[in-house]
């Protein structure tokens, strides 16, 4: 096949080209150039769009021998993504930039970009694995399950898994980085990139304050009284016991949590533990990895965070949104984020839970 | 399948003569500023070819300042003439809006470090500077000006630039010309133009990489960039590199350019082009141009996305433009032409020259038409 590879100049997408290549495949090296002024993001070099990873990416490429080029796809992500998790914050909601990267930049803006020039798929690093079906080709959690990605890649259509290779998923982190040392990548050994791409520093709240402002809201209890004041809501996430600043102390002396961020009013809700917890989530949007789910209720697992665990779960489409019944309680979870359910390791579907009860 | 090399305004392979003279003159030992015999040796041989490449650029030898690049040429003359007026209370630095990055970058470094006003000669739809702007920035504040750069011509699309003019209206405005992209390739005289300086460099013209040279009017002189033994005409310091002048002279005295049939196979090129594309836009077609740049723009597509369909094809082209992280930036040249953001990020430049063939000619005229098609599918502007 003729595949495109997405190189972000770390060690994983640098080791699934190489492999790209051996398997026999015509492979072209493409770093996407993410940020509109790279220069900016110099410091420390996390992520995937400073200079110096381009640089990387390029060296790589050339120590694998195929050719290297650099895709300006800094408006389309601006657009897409950046945007997006601005608006969700100031939503009141709690997005997963890595998600809509996937949906919306890597395996749709590059994916049909690269179709269109003649090539048949999209190489990544990413820790999935896929399988062929009678349904068509299917996305499936990855051998090493403390790297596995198949939450960030649960956003794709049937039709975008089709034109994807995750050459990794059978492969642990370790093996990988050996595997790129007997290489010769020098990224072999170069650090994992944790942070959100784009906010260089690491401190979302810092970032998030500098553009949607600081407005200082109430902090009230579950009965409206208020108790405190917040310097911004969005700061703040479903679950957070520290930092809330709260100087009235509750009845029993027992720890409060926030509940709920109200984006309309400015205000941040606050409860006990108990009153956290949730058997139930909606989401809109569903988004089928493979087939889409009969009706009735099925047994599975949901998983709410890129690397949370799997809760047992009953899963069904209601009204147009996809519910999980959770067998045990769950305490704090934000809207905004994805619900992915798995079929065993087989990655079922995903919504972005906006209801939880 | 074949591989195609089409851009030879970024480098041309160097020529056998002077690969050979260069690598004997690796061979040679002495250091040309040293006084004893194996210095003495080298000097001669290094001022043999000064006094061949002055011949072929029209100039006296002793106004040949060897630097290490065509870039280093353009900074030293701008800089050095800027601050040497800048001496005489002229803080304006006068430059066409086609130059190549090495004048733009100085010239903008000079006005956010060296306190200089940077002023723009506006381009027509032909890529041919204003001459009437000029005329009106000379009578309206000539005595500012502390230097003029005007480059002989463009490389991105080749358009020859009107120096003889510029140097008339300047009148003791000194005037630079970056003439790398000329030299060899269409007839220059460094004296018949009349600036004060003008930058040439090797490996355009088939000789080595890493040694260019800035032709300085004798009596003028500048402020260094670099400081040290002051080899050349205490303007330029460090150790001559011989072998790559030795190189460069050959190259300059080799006769393996022939204007007239790269010229030939470019408008071949064109012609083709023009049939099988009809809405392609050929850049400064009205004006006389080098014969071996041709600057096409392509209505629908990104040339990003051209250069990677055309890379897998053997054949390198090139955008002409700079990039800024790998990624290409709309060229300053086409925008000042007038084009569009987006059609000056649909053009490529072919560059031709003396190793092209007709059948390279004809190869790729054979898959531009699939070129063009996928990437105009592939457009997602």
């Amino acid at each position: 096949m003729k595949l495109i590879a997405a190189m972000s100049g770390g060690v994983d997408s640098a080791v699934a080209a190489a492999r790209a290549v051996e398997a026999g495949h015509e492979v072209i090296g493409v770093h996407l150039a993410l940020s509109a002024n790279p220069q900016k993001y110099r410091s420390g070099a996390r992520g995937c769009c400073t200079i110096e990873d381009s640089h990387d990416a390029r060296r790589a490429a050339d120590v694998i021998g195929i050719p290297f080029y650099i895709w300006d796809m800094a408006e389309e992500f601006h657009d897409g993504v950046v945007e997006d998790f601005l608006a969700e914050y100031a939503a009141g909601r709690t997005p997963n930039p890595c998600l809509r990267c996937n949906e919306k930049i890597k395996f749709a803006a590059v994916l049909d970009r690269a179709r269109a020039m003649g090539f048949d798929g999209v190489v990544t690093g990413h820790y999935a694995r896929t399988q062929m079906s009678d349904n068509g080709k299917t996305l499936h959690r990855a051998v090493d399950h403390s790297k596995d990605q198949s939450y960030v890649l649960s956003v794709l259509t049937t039709e975008q898994i089709s034109g994807a290779i995750f050459p990794l998923g059978d492969t642990t982190k370790i093996d990988i980085r050996k595997e790129a040392e007997a290489r010769g990548l020098a990224v072999a050994q170069k650090p994992d990139s944790h942070d959100i791409c784009f906010v260089p520093s690491g401190d979302n709240a810092g970032w998030l304050r500098d553009r949607l402002g600081s407005d200082v809201g109430a902090i009230v209890d579950q009965n409206g009284t208020k108790i405190g004041e917040h310097k911004g809501a969005y700061t703040y996430t479903i679950g957070q016991r520290k930092g809330l600043g709260l100087t009235i102390p509750t009845p029993d002396g027992s720890p409060r949590f926030v509940l709920k961020i109200e984006p309309v009013t400015n205000t941040v809700v606050v409860g006990s533990r108990e009153d956290l917890a949730i058997t139930i989530m909606r989401g809109e949007r569903p988004v089928w990895c493979g087939p889409a789910i009969d009706e009735g209720k099925h047994i599975g697992f949901v998983q709410i965070r890129a690397h949370g665990a799997a809760l047992p779960c009953t899963y069904f489409v209601e009204n147009g949104l996809l519910v999980a019944v959770l067998d045990s309680a769950l305490l704090g979870l934000a809207t905004g984020q994805a619900m992915v359910i798995y079929d065993g390791d087989r990655v079922v579907g995903s919504a972005t839970i906006c209801e939880t009860q | 399948m074949p591989s195609i090399y089409l851009d030879h305004a970024a480098t041309t392979p160097i020529v056998e003569s002077s690969l050979i003279a260069m690598t004997n003159q690796l061979a040679a030992l002495g250091n040309p500023s040293s006084l004893h015999t194996h210095g003495r040796a080298t000097r001669k041989t290094l001022e043999d070819a000064r006094e061949l490449i002055a011949k072929e650029a029209g100039c006296l030898p002793s106004e040949v300042i060897f630097t290490a690049s065509g870039t280093e040429a353009n900074n030293i003359a701008l800089k050095g003439l800027y601050w040497a007026g800048r001496d005489n209370g002229k803080h304006l630095v006068v430059i066409s809006s086609i130059e190549h990055h090495a004048i733009l970058d100085p010239a903008h470094w000079l006005a956010t470090h060296e306190q200089a006003e940077v002023i723009e000669i506006p381009v027509n739809s032909d890529g041919i500077i204003n001459l009437d702007f000029l005329k009106e920035l000379v009578a309206a504040r000539g005595s500012e000006i502390a230097v003029i750069s005007v480059m002989h011509a463009n490389n991105e699309t080749g358009v020859l630039q009107p120096i003889n003019e510029v140097v008339a209206i300047a009148g003791e405005i000194p005037v630079h010309s970056d003439a790398v992209q000329s030299f060899k390739k269409t007839p220059l005289s460094f004296s018949q133009l009349g600036v004060i300086a003008m930058s040439i460099s090797a490996h355009k013209i088939g000789g080595p990489l890493g040694i260019g040279a800035l032709i300085l009017k004798r009596a003028v002189e500048i402020p260094s960039l670099l400081h040290g033994g002051g080899q050349e005409r205490e303007i330029r310091s460090g150790t001559l590199n011989a072998p790559g002048i030795v190189g460069f002279a050959t190259a300059a005295t080799s006769s393996h350019y022939n204007a007239v049939a790269v010229e030939g196979l470019r408008d071949r090129f064109i012609s083709a082009v023009q049939s099988l594309i009809p809405d392609a836009v050929i850049n400064g077609l009205a004006s006389t141009r080098l014969p071996g740049i041709v600057n096409i723009t392509f209505p629908g597509t990104q040339s990003d996305t051209l250069l990677l369909l055309m890379d897998a094809q053997r054949i390198s082209c090139s955008t002409g433009s700079a990039c800024s992280a790998g990624v290409h930036e709309a060229s300053h040249v086409l925008l000042a032409m007038g084009h569009s953001e987006i059609t000056a990020q649909s053009s490529l430049r072919f560059s031709f020259g003396a190793t092209s063939t007709a059948n390279d000619c004809d190869f790729v005229v054979s898959v531009l038409p699939d070129v063009i098609a996928r990437g105009r599918a592939a457009n997602l502007k």
